[in-house]
């Protein structure tokens, strides 16, 4: 059982109450949850190399990925919070829905009684459901804002989307803007740990454990710049500047997509990103500054293959 | 109601004219009759649905395993989503329930003799007609239309889209519009003018007030939509800038405009279906319905907070973070109202003697189905966790699970419902259940697993994915095979209701169904009502 069974364990107050007491669509919903757990607990691609810690989607995944940041921990925890609430609604009303059908079917009730008003249960359910809500709206509000502020990055990155790739401009670091392809199926080395339709060929390069923010803007069409396991996303608006932001907890590689239609290549342009400590980090960016293949754009024939692709 | 053949120049009298048979050019092609449009509507509905539910299949065909090669070029992909979402929307779900069910049965309903304008009525019809070429023009044309159907600027653009597919898709989202536009006031003006004598708003039946509410929608959001998208025809044709950043413009306006319409329209698409619900619910439990007027006034009251919840669909657009507090906290109000509709419906169950004929199924399926829908919106009404669930396929599920469950169990709710009083022939009673039941298993199995896809973090609009998603994309795939071949188990059920003998009682189900089309012949006769009738 790894951390994230603990972390489950300690959150349990939202995970375990009730489950015996909610009949057929409640234990479903809670199975379908805790296998979401399990699952979970087994997910890494089996591909990477083991030293390298990899956050990347695994089949038959049934949760939130693992956080890679505490943005991600925090929506996880928000979302477990919100989706308990409305999955103990849907259970009463599934309960509720069951016991009417069976008790009151024709055979069992075949003469109906004529009630068609009952003041004190209508007030109940406009007072219950205002309640919930209100539940959910205060941890909800403060997560927006918590999302939202941007203050004080160690670093500030610009992202740019482009059909059918991405461009990372590294603020205060002169000639640090590189573009960042799709590595095209027929050249994916599962070896070197590439994963199809998620590995680019430069990825992002971020310090491990700094305040990183996001600029983000296009340079043609509407894109989407999503990273699931950092709980990031955006469109890129040309005309505009959008801002997020993120703080890395372990080194590794995390994955994202581009998340709003762009074009025939719209599945095409992935967001990898390297996470390292910040003396990696450090002297990386000394190496890209020197090397000029950073800067370069991909040869024409995969540009091409990007976009029939 | 005699319908013999009349002398043809006794046509131009009075009292012949009435009873005259129509030739079929004259009864389909310039119908004014209310029961021939809805027919027309319907018909328009089923091959909305047929087509749109074709491109559905070929895109889980694609996505049932990753790198697969049923659609290669990733335009042809985008064509075809976008035209499975403006045919399913503007083709299927409006036409069937609004312009079908509502042209219908409201004028039957409230004791009218027929709509208000008829020959508006027709007109409305043969709008939506062409605009359904337009928009297979939209997806056949070239590369076709691939914007998505919420068609954001700048990718539908003249730089980005050249070619005139995708100005036939935005002139067959006008035809509709005004289609929608006509209707709309057609509906307002005759359910506010012809009820029949003791027939007060507070009597009237529920699937009235639903299409009058859904009606006051249109109305309002439609023009806003058809400003937009003049606007993006004006930017794509005549130079102008109103969504181009490079000329002043701004494509976030676009995405306000087109939202101011696009969230009214999840009410218009849903509350019909409502009404639906309700009079199904009432008739098979053999109950009157349960809180009445709450049950009203809570569609006028989603109506109403529907209109001010827009950017939620713009959660990671260019908002800030106030407007994001404030769009969330009015999105999770419409929540209430909803609640007070789902609880009044069980209510009406309680105490009933519940009859479990295939219109019920459908409505219990219905209720059920929607209230996971609605979950699932709740948790996205969270801004904070839209951000992460955005455009993934989450976002699919859900959306899904309230319109292709929710609304599409609404119409076949009502089509079962309604079609002994509409074709004077019942349906057979172990198909509708088997139709139910395999469509049920179908859609519940296409689209359940697409909440873990996209948790798990798959966007949408992606004709390939990365290798990891695809256990239950397989899973979801077989679901659509299954409400696919369930299709055809309906086609049978058409068969057999289109080559019955049977003859239908006027109440075909007995003393819960308490409106007025029951107590008019089955088929309804061309002209509802001999005498106007009372309502004490």
């Amino acid at each position: 059982m790894n951390r994230r069974f603990f972390t489950t364990l300690r959150r349990g107050f939202f995970l375990r109450p009730s489950r015996a007491a909610c009949l057929l669509p409640g234990v479903i919903v809670a199975l379908l949850f805790s296998h979401a757990a399990l699952a979970q607990a087994a997910g890494s691609n089996p591909l990477a190399p083991a030293d390298a810690y990899v956050n990347a989607p695994h089949n038959w995944q049934m949760w939130l990925p693992v956080p890679g940041s505490p943005m991600e921990a925090k929506i996880d925890w928000l979302m477990r919070y919100v989706l308990w609430i409305m999955a103990a609604v849907v259970a009463f009303v599934g309960v509720l829905m069951g016991y009417v059908m069976v008790r009151f079917s024709a055979r069992k009730n075949p003469v109906p009684s004529q009630v068609t008003h009952n003041t004190l249960i209508e007030v109940i359910w406009i007072v219950v459901p205002t309640i919930l809500l209100a539940i959910v709206i205060i941890p909800s509000i403060n997560l927006i804002y918590y999302e939202g502020n941007t203050a004080n990055p160690y670093l500030t990155v610009t992202v740019t989307g482009h059909q059918w790739y991405w461009e990372y401009e590294y603020h205060g670091v002169p000639g640090l803007d590189y573009t960042s392809y799709m590595i095209p199926d027929d050249q994916i080395n599962p070896a070197k740990g590439q994963i199809r339709r998620l590995s680019a060929d430069h990825p992002l390069v971020l310090p491990v454990g700094e305040k990183i923010k996001f600029d983000i803007t296009s340079g043609d069409v509407l894109h989407g710049f999503y990273l699931p396991s950092l709980g990031v996303q955006k469109y890129a608006i040309p005309g505009t500047i959008q801002t997020s932001w993120t703080l890395i907890t372990k080194p590794g590689t995390y994955y994202g997509q581009c998340n709003q239609i762009c074009g025939l290549g719209h599945d095409a342009m992935p967001i990898e990103i390297k996470a390292v400590p910040l003396k990696d980090y450090l002297a990386w960016v000394k190496t890209a500054q020197a090397n000029d293949a950073q800067n370069m754009a991909p040869p024409a024939d995969e540009l091409a293959d990007a976009a029939t692709n | 109601m005699s319908s013999t053949t009349q002398d043809p120049h006794a046509e131009h009298g009075h009292d012949a004219h009435a009873h005259a048979k129509p030739g079929f050019v004259r009864r389909w092609l310039m119908s004014t009759n209310h029961k021939d449009i809805g027919t027309l509507y319907i018909t328009m509905a089923f091959i909305g649905a047929c087509t749109g539910g074709t491109l559905s299949e070929i895109m889980r065909q694609q996505l049932m395993y990753p790198h697969n090669d049923v659609i290669t070029s990733g335009a042809a992909w985008n064509a075809i989503i976008t035209a499975h979402g403006l045919i399913m929307i503007f083709w299927f779900v409006m036409p069937a329930l609004i312009g079908g069910f509502g042209n219908w049965m409201v004028p039957m309903m409230i004791g009218a003799p027929d709509m208000a304008f008829p020959r508006l009525n027709n007109m409305s019809f043969w709008f939506l007609a062409c605009g359904f070429i337009f928009v297979m023009l939209g997806l056949t044309l070239g590369t076709g239309t691939g914007a998505g159907w919420t068609l954001y600027p700048p990718l539908d653009n003249s730089q980005y889209s050249p070619g005139i597919a995708t100005d036939f898709s935005l002139f067959s989202l006008h035809l509709a519009g005004i289609s929608s536009l006509l209707g709309a006031i057609n509906f307002i003006a005759t359910i506010l003018n012809m009820r029949a004598p003791g027939m007060t708003m507070h009597k009237m039946p529920l699937f009235c007030w639903a299409i009058l509410v859904t009606a006051f929608l249109l109305l309002l959001a439609i023009p806003v939509l058809a400003g937009a998208v003049t606007m993006l025809i004006m930017d794509r044709n005549f130079g102008t800038s109103f969504f181009e950043p490079s000329g002043g413009g701004d494509p976030v306006l676009f995405q306000h405009l087109f939202w101011f319409f696009g969230h009214p329209e999840v009410y218009i698409m849903i509350l019909p279906a409502f009404g639906i619900i309700s009079h199904v619910v009432s008739t098979f439990s053999r109950k009157p319905i349960f809180g009445y007027l709450g049950m009203a006034y809570a569609m006028v009251v989603i109506g109403f907070v529907g209109f001010v919840v827009w950017a939620h669909h713009m959660f990671v657009s260019a908002i800030s973070d106030n407007s994001r507090v404030y769009f969330e906290v009015a999105t999770l109000v419409i929540a209430v109202p909803t609640g007070i509709k789902v609880f009044s419906w069980i209510a009406t169950m309680w105490g009933g003697s519940i009859e479990f004929k295939t219109p019920m199924l459908w409505a219990i399926g219905f209720i059920f189905l929607f209230v996971i829908g609605g979950a699932t919106g709740v948790v996205l009404a969270n801004a904070g966790l839209d951000q992460e669930l955005h455009n993934d396929y989450f976002l699919v599920a859900h959306f899904h699970y309230v319109l292709s469950m929710g609304a599409t169990f609404g119409v076949f709710a009502g089509f079962y419902y309604w079609i002994g009083k509409m074709s004077g022939h019942q349906y057979p009673e172990f198909w509708g259940k088997v139709h139910f039941w395999s469509f049920f298993i179908g859609v519940n199995l296409t689209f359940f697993p697409q909440h873990f896809l996209g948790l798990a973090g798959m966007p949408r609009r992606y004709p390939d994915y990365a290798d990891a998603f695809a256990g239950w994309n397989f899973v979801s795939s077989v679901g659509s095979i299954i409400s696919g071949l369930s299709t055809f188990v309906f086609f049978y059920v058409l068969w057999r209701i289109f080559s019955s003998k049977e003859v239908l009682a006027d109440n075909y189900w007995g003393e819960g169904a308490t409106t007025l089309e029951w107590a008019v012949p089955s088929p309804a006769p061309h002209h509802t009502f001999e005498d106007v009738p009372v309502i004490r």
